[in-house]
């Protein structure tokens, strides 16, 4: 493809977003078109930049804590644990077993969640509306489930460094487990809506191809990754929270095109409700938190830790110079990574295929731009 | 063969549209009517805050400690307060909390040592102004009274 300059005549410069409502939030795709096939794609990023990493140095380590669910507001549990795994290195401390139970079904229950958003957004960008009515049922299961562990639906902070704050309530088990079993059907549901559909078929297979060596060229993580065949995912690579302690699987598929990442998604789901059957089962007793201080003052150093987000690795990278407030805190979001491989996916495809190729991405634009 | 009569027979549209047709059941309404139906707010809920009173003799029970203060990562906590000179405790005066800013972290109810200040249950914080979105002690002991609707 030869190199095009924006006043090229051939070429057409269309503005997608940042208020489409297909980009997800606000983001700003300048597609460089060439009738109905994209020549180029350029994401511009940064509306919703609010500075969080350098909030996060000025701020003590707990104060911080709430911030970061302010990045993927989807998964809002999933980046609270990250962090406070990546202070916990920081101190050499670890949670007790009971809050790394608690830790691990409240992340899966948020693993579902995300996906379950993502489903019904991705579809409803394709035009399949009747998933996003369905999904947000059961995604309101799950935002009971947190509004009454934590007291809070979205912006969770239900995790602190050291452990728990909360205790679980009574009766979370069993809610947790009534979801599980009410869910697995309604997966199926999805399924029998989605999978032999002709049209999300022809809408989806083929479209945005990205094979597993691209993926590790751009450093894709996620669902992503694993459907371009590559068998990644930290919880087992790089087990933390006694991940290992669990028995599932790493659904992978061989084609990497949106359909597979799909069905990738759809099996996370059904592996994500096994997690969560298998650590309601037993709950260990003991403290929820582990002897931290009042005033959490790491030694100097630095620490990374990544988790594996709904959405990929989620990593936190903490410098410490032995005060109150990191030194220096930095942010690995996935979505910001896997969104650059927009424009390879989308180089060939048409217009009406970025709009999938964007939601089969997965992204959430408070990550992005943090 | 099958597929061939899978796809002129629209098998794969017909069982998408089956699930529609299931879930249209009248038993499977989910939506919530919302100012007319109150949704069931968790006990744990971390909504309006509230600067809790003595029940019965109906003075605070906050010692002015400043603590929530210090513990709110924004900043939005002001307390004052003047020692009493016969008791020789400090009493607090006034106490302004700026809910506009603040994000329902719940920080400060975890930082109280005495279980003055907490985050209740009260979800409706709108106001016509921005100043009423500050509030005073008064507004932080009484509670918000959002319009009630009858139907
Ligand atoms: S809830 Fe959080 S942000 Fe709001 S006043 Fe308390 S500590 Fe501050
Ligand atoms: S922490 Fe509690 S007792 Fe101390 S000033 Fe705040 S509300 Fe009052």
């Amino acid at each position: 493809m030869p190199e095009t300059t924006f006043l090229d005549a051939n070429e057409l410069v269309l503005n997608m977003g940042p208020q489409h409502p297909s980009t997800h939030g606000v983001l700003r795709v300048i597609l460089k078109l060439d009738g109905e096939k994209i020549r180029g794609t350029e994401c511009v990023i940064g509306y919703l930049h609010r500075g969080v990493e350098k909030i996060g140095e000025n701020r003590t380590y707990q104060m911080f804590a709430p911030y970061v669910d302010r990045m993927d507001y989807v998964a809002a549990v999933s980046n609270g644990l990250g962090y406070c795994l990546a202070v916990e290195k920081l101190l050499n401390t670890e949670a007790p077993p009971r809050a790394q139970v608690v830790r691990v079904i409240l992340t899966e229950l948020n693993r579902i969640a995300s996906h379950l958003l993502w489903l019904g957004t991705h579809a409803l960008d394709i035009g399949a509306i009747t998933p996003l009515f369905y999904v947000m049922r059961e995604r309101e299961e799950i935002l009971n489930i947190f509004e009454a562990y934590c007291g809070a639906r979205l912006t969770t902070h239900a995790f602190r460094c050291g452990g728990l704050q909360y205790e679980v309530y009574d009766g979370m088990e069993q809610q947790a487990k009534r979801f599980c079993k009410a869910f697995l059907p309604r997966v199926d549901e999805y399924e029998e809506l989605l999978s032999e559909n002709r049209i999300w078929k022809e809408r989806l297979i083929n479209v945005g191809i990205l094979t597993g060596d691209e993926c590790k060229q751009y450093g894709v993580t996620g669902p992503v990754l694993r459907a371009a065949g590559v068998k990644w995912d930290i919880r087992k690579a790089l087990p933390y929270s006694g991940y290992e302690k669990y028995d599932f699987e790493i659904p992978t598929r061989q084609n990497g095109d949106t359909y597979d990442r799909y069905m990738v998604r759809i099996q996370e789901m059904r592996q994500s409700v096994r997690i969560v059957e298998q650590a309601v089962e037993d709950i260990p007793s003991g403290p929820i938190m582990a002897k931290v201080g009042k005033i959490v003052k790491p030694p100097v150093g630095e620490a990374y830790v990544s988790i594996e987000a709904p959405k990929g690795e989620l990593g936190y990278f903490i410098v410490s110079d032995g005060s109150t407030q990191p030194y220096r805190l930095r942010v690995r979001p996935p979505s910001f990574i896997n969104l650059q491989a927009l424009e390879r996916m989308s180089r060939g495809a048409l217009v009406a295929d970025v709009v999938a190729i964007i939601g089969t991405i997965d992204i959430v634009l408070g990550e992005i731009d943090r | 063969m099958r597929k061939l009569l899978k796809t002129v027979f629209l098998v794969d549209l017909i069982q998408g549209l089956w699930v529609t047709l299931r879930n249209q059941h009248p038993k499977h309404i989910y939506t919530e009517q919302y100012p007319a139906q109150r949704p069931k707010i968790a006990e744990r809920y971390r909504g309006a805050p509230r600067l809790n009173i003595h029940p019965v003799s109906g003075e605070t029970l906050c010692i002015a400690c400043n603590l929530c203060a210090l513990a709110c990562p924004e900043n939005l906590i002001v307390v004052t307060s003047e020692r009493n000179e016969q008791t020789r405790r400090k009493e607090l005066t006034t106490f302004i909390y700026d809910t506009s800013r603040c994000m329902f972290c719940g920080l400060c109810e975890d930082a109280c040592p005495v279980d003055a200040l907490e985050l209740t249950q009260d979800f409706e914080l709108a106001s016509y102004t921005r100043d009423g979105a500050i509030w005073d002690r008064q507004m932080l002991e009484e509670g918000p009274k959002p319009t009630r609707y009858r139907y």
